[in-house]
Order: structure tokens, then sequence, then C-alpha cells
């Protein structure tokens, strides 16, 4: 297959190279082709917005960047995820280790049916036999990583259900940071908050920019003007446009971006 | 136009026939344990309990019926539990839905679906004769096996696919692999549900006679190795009656039987309770 005009355009708009590169990424269920001729690169230390409307390929994006969707039956994938340097759909890829460095927070907040202090620990726990005293200051670390230490200190033994929805989102990513990963994939994370528990975790992706790579799906247009670098627009399996966050806010290239970001539809 | 009856009548009569019915099947299940229990309970000493048969139980207890039944079960459960646990776990987290998992679900199927008597039979060829192990604990044992085996899939496919698959994603995510998943997270949220099966299991092994009549033989010594015959509970129970040997003594081991099926529920339920508590 030649690259068609439309397809060696969409490559100049973005940066070659990034922590992340997707090339040429084709995706189907079955029969229907789900992402088509997708071109990124996410850039190391930064967080990048997925947003398009429902149906679009943004999850299924996000997903193929940890080979969650090895799971789904009837799933083939085409082209090249390139993750620090190595093509993350070649033979022989570990998959643990791929795992825990491209880890993944989810729409819904999902502790485990644990104590907080058995939630954070899970991870590291299962990786090795770490002591004691390592498992604590591990354990602060990462509830302090998401703002959440100061309030849990004092019933690390208590149910993690008992927490409130945003404590349990923050609990989850701590969870995630115990395993010490490099990129963080979040689906829709503030999908179940309210308003005011949206903009703290924001605030937190914030902080955690400084030492992880994001990449966010999101509805929320908002969302992703206020909180990314970097911003793609997926419409029905096409990465239409990829780029600066404020320039695709501001001038978009594509009218599908402009009629979405200015609500005409989704 | 025909007449229509007030929603509010229907209403009222439809909850009142739902109810009656509801306390018919109640009626029935205490009709049957009254009737055994009036007949069997003044049967049930500690001698009736812990002495041999005599005189083709004419006399004495069934003590050596109790243990043969213990015996026979706990090695159908034994052998049963963890290939069938494993089988579900095969099915449910291993392979994709395809021709293989039908062929394996219908096989299952159809096994649950077998006749007792001919599995007694089908136990009796196999196991009694060609591997000539004789009317034994072992050949009952065996064939209690395969025909708890269905049960113990069935209920354990069920509580393994209920655990959310949200659990198994956040497990892949912090980089678990597949076996520390199921062993630390899936086989935990499901623990209820297996116990479950594995419990009507035992229902089912304590009460069945025609297998054990083809397999276990009916002897009444009491059983010391593998390779003895044994008359569990069950069958001493079909043979007292069937050959109006001693109704009383039937009704007491009935009476037995049914008491420890109850207890071993009851048991059942809460541990059950404690471990649905301790994972939620």
């Amino acid at each position: 297959m030649t690259i068609s005009p439309a397809d060696s355009d969409k490559i100049l708009q973005c940066p070659l190279e990034g922590i992340i590169t997707l090339r040429r990424l084709n995706l189907y269920y079955g029969d229907f082709h789900a992402l088509m001729e997708v071109n990124a690169a996410f850039q190391q230390q930064s967080i990048t917005a997925l947003i398009g409307p429902s149906g679009c390929g943004k999850s299924t994006l996000l997903r193929t960047l940890n080979r969650m969707n090895d799971l789904i039956p009837g799933i083939r994938i085409t082209g090249e995820v390139v993750i620090d340097g190595q093509d993350i759909y070649t033979p022989g890829v570990d998959l643990t280790q791929l795992r825990k460095k491209v880890g993944m927070v989810f729409q819904r907040p999902n502790p485990f049916p644990l104590s907080i202090y058995d939630n954070v620990v899970y991870g590291p726990r299962l990786h090795g036999r770490p002591g004691r005293r390592e498992l604590e200051n591990l354990l602060e670390h990462s509830l302090s990583s998401v703002q959440l230490w100061d309030e849990v200190k004092d019933r690390l033994q208590t149910p993690a259900l008992a927490l409130t929805e945003e404590q349990q989102q923050r609990l989850c990513i701590a969870r995630l940071l115990a395993v010490e990963p490099e990129i963080l994939l979040m689906d829709e994370p503030c999908s179940a908050l309210d308003p005011l528990a949206t903009l703290r975790i924001e605030e937190l992706m914030r902080e955690l920019k400084k030492l992880y790579t994001i990449i966010i799906v999101t509805h929320n247009m908002q969302q992703a003007a206020r909180v990314s670098d970097d911003t793609g627009f997926m419409y029905l399996g096409d990465l239409v446009e990829f780029g600066d966050t404020g320039q695709i806010f501001t001038r978009p290239r594509d009218t599908r971006t402009e009629d979405y970001i200015t609500g005409k539809y989704g | 136009m025909i007449p229509r009856l007030h929603p509010k009548v229907t209403q009222a009569a439809a909850k009142t026939l739902l109810w009656a019915l509801t306390g018919l099947t109640l009626l029935i299940l205490i009709f049957i344990i009254v009737n055994i229990s009036i007949k069997g309970l003044p049967q049930m000493t500690l001698g009736f309990l812990f002495q041999d048969p005599q005189d083709m139980g004419r006399h004495g207890g069934i003590f050596s019926t109790i243990i043969a039944t213990i015996y026979v079960t706990l090695l159908a459960i034994v052998l049963a539990s963890p290939l069938g646990v494993g089988t579900a776990i095969y099915l449910t987290e291993y392979t994709r839905e395809g021709w293989a998992t039908r062929i394996i679900r219908f096989g299952s199927e159809c096994l649950a679906g077998v006749p007792s008597i001919i599995l007694g039979l089908f136990g009796f060829v196999l196991f009694v004769m060609k591997l000539g192990f004789g009317w034994s604990i072992l050949s009952g044992g065996l064939t209690l096996a395969i025909m708890v085996l269905p049960i113990i899939i069935r209920t354990s496919e069920e509580a393994i696919k209920a655990v959310p698959q949200e659990y198994r994603e956040v497990c892949f995510s912090l980089g678990l692999s597949q076996w520390q998943t199921i062993t630390r997270i899936v086989l935990p949220s499901a623990l209820p549900g297996i116990t479950t099966g594995i419990m009507l299991s035992v229902g089912r092994s304590l009460g069945e006679t025609a297998v054990l009549l083809f397999t276990a033989g009916s002897a009444l010594r009491m059983p010391t190795t593998l390779f003895d015959s044994g008359r569990t509970m069950a069958v001493h129970f079909y043979i007292l009656a069937r050959e109006g040997i001693s109704m009383p003594n039937a009704y007491g081991t009935a009476a037995i039987l049914m008491i420890s099926i109850l207890l071993i529920n009851l048991a059942a339920y809460t541990l059950m309770q404690r471990l649905v508590k301790r994972y939620s």
C-alpha cells in the first residue's frame, strides 16, 4: 500500500520521534478496522491528550500501548509501536516488563477489596520479596506522590473501598506508581468524579508529569485544553490531527477538528 | 369489550398465589424433615452411631457405614476438585471461546446428564472389572468423582466468570503474570462460588446409591484399605428398606444422613459468609 498524500501530510504534522512512536499502526477487531494508519509521537515528561467522539478508537489506541488489547479475541495489529527504542509487538517481548513500564489508570476507581496498605504494596510484593522497611518507604512515597499520605496515614489498615471515589482513584494511581512505571496511560480517569475532584486530579497530573510521561483519553475538551501539552484528535479510527494543544484548540488545521472543538458534534 | 380486572386485584391475586407456592415448597421440605426425624431420631443413640452393624443391620449400629461414606465422599471430592477447578480455570482464563472450549463444555454438560445408574455401570466395567479394583472404596470414589466433576466445573466456571474483568486488567497493568493474577485475585474472589460447588458435590456424593451399589459394593465390614468394599449410609438405608430388614434402623440411618447434609450445608454457608466478608 502506498502512502496517500493525506497520510504523508499527517506524518509531517508531528515530531517523528518520542518516547513512544507509532508508525502506520492499524488495528482490526475481526473485520472492523478500528485504527487506521496511525502515526504519532508521544513526548517524554509531558501530557498528551486523546480527544474525539465516543467509539472513535481513543481507548483502543491507548490500550495498544501496553498491549491490553491482546486479551480481546479476533484482534489483529499491524505497524509499529516503538517504546524506548523497542517495537513492543515484536515476538519475544516480555509483556510483564512492558506493563510494569507502561502502567494504566482506569475509568472507574477500582481498588482491590483489601486494605489501603495492601492495595499500594500489591504490585511490589508480587514482583519481589521486599523487606518491611522497603515496603513502608515505598508506601509513603507512593501515597505522598498522589497527595493522599496525610489523609490516610492513620488508617492504612482500613478497607480501601471505604474511601471517597476521588481518594480511591488517587489510591489506584499510587498502586501503579509503586511498581515504578515510566509511562502512565489514563483512560478517562475523571469520568466518575465530580468537577472539583476532577480539578484536583488534573493538578496531580501536572505534578506527576515532572517524573512520568502521561497519555490521557478524555471526553472533556476543557480538560484536554487545561492539562495537556499535546493533543490528538481522533475520528472514526483516524488520528485526524496531532500536535501542540494550544495550536489544536486555537488554529486547528482540519475542519473535522474544528467542528468537534467548537461543539458542532460529539 | 372484555372487562379487565383492576391492576390492584391482579396484583393482590399474584402476590397471594406466589406466596402460596413458596409456602408449599417450604411445607414439602418441612414435611420430609419432620417425617424422617420422628421415625429416625428415636434410633439415634451413641450406640447406633458407634457400633458396627450386626445381623445384616437388623441389630447394632451403623458405624462402618458412616466411615465408608466418609472415605468414598472424601476420595471423590479430593479427586474431582482439583480436576474440576483446573478445567474451569483453563476454560475461562487460558483459552478463547472456540470449538475446543465448546466441545469441552458440551462434554461436561453431557456428563452431567448421564443417569447415575449408567455411570455406576460404567464404573463397574472400567474400575471394578477392567482395572481390577474390585468392589472397593477406590472404585466408588473414582466413579463418584466422575459424577460430580461437571457440577464442580460448572459452578467454578460461573464463579470465575463473575470476577470483574477490571481486576484482571488492573493486575496485568501492574505487570503481574497471568498465573499471579489467577492465584492472587481471581481465585480468592471466586472462592465462595467454588466452595458452593464443592459442597453441592459433597451432598450429591453422600446421598448417592446407584453408583455405589455397582462400584463400592455393600460389604458391612469396616473398610480398612482403598481396596476394601464398603457400604455407605445411603446404600445401607436402601438395602435395609428394600429387603425389609429393619425399617426403624433404615429411618435412623436416613435421619443421620439428612442431619449430616444439613450440617455440611450450614458449615459451608458460614464459611462462605466469612470468605465473602474478607474479600469485600
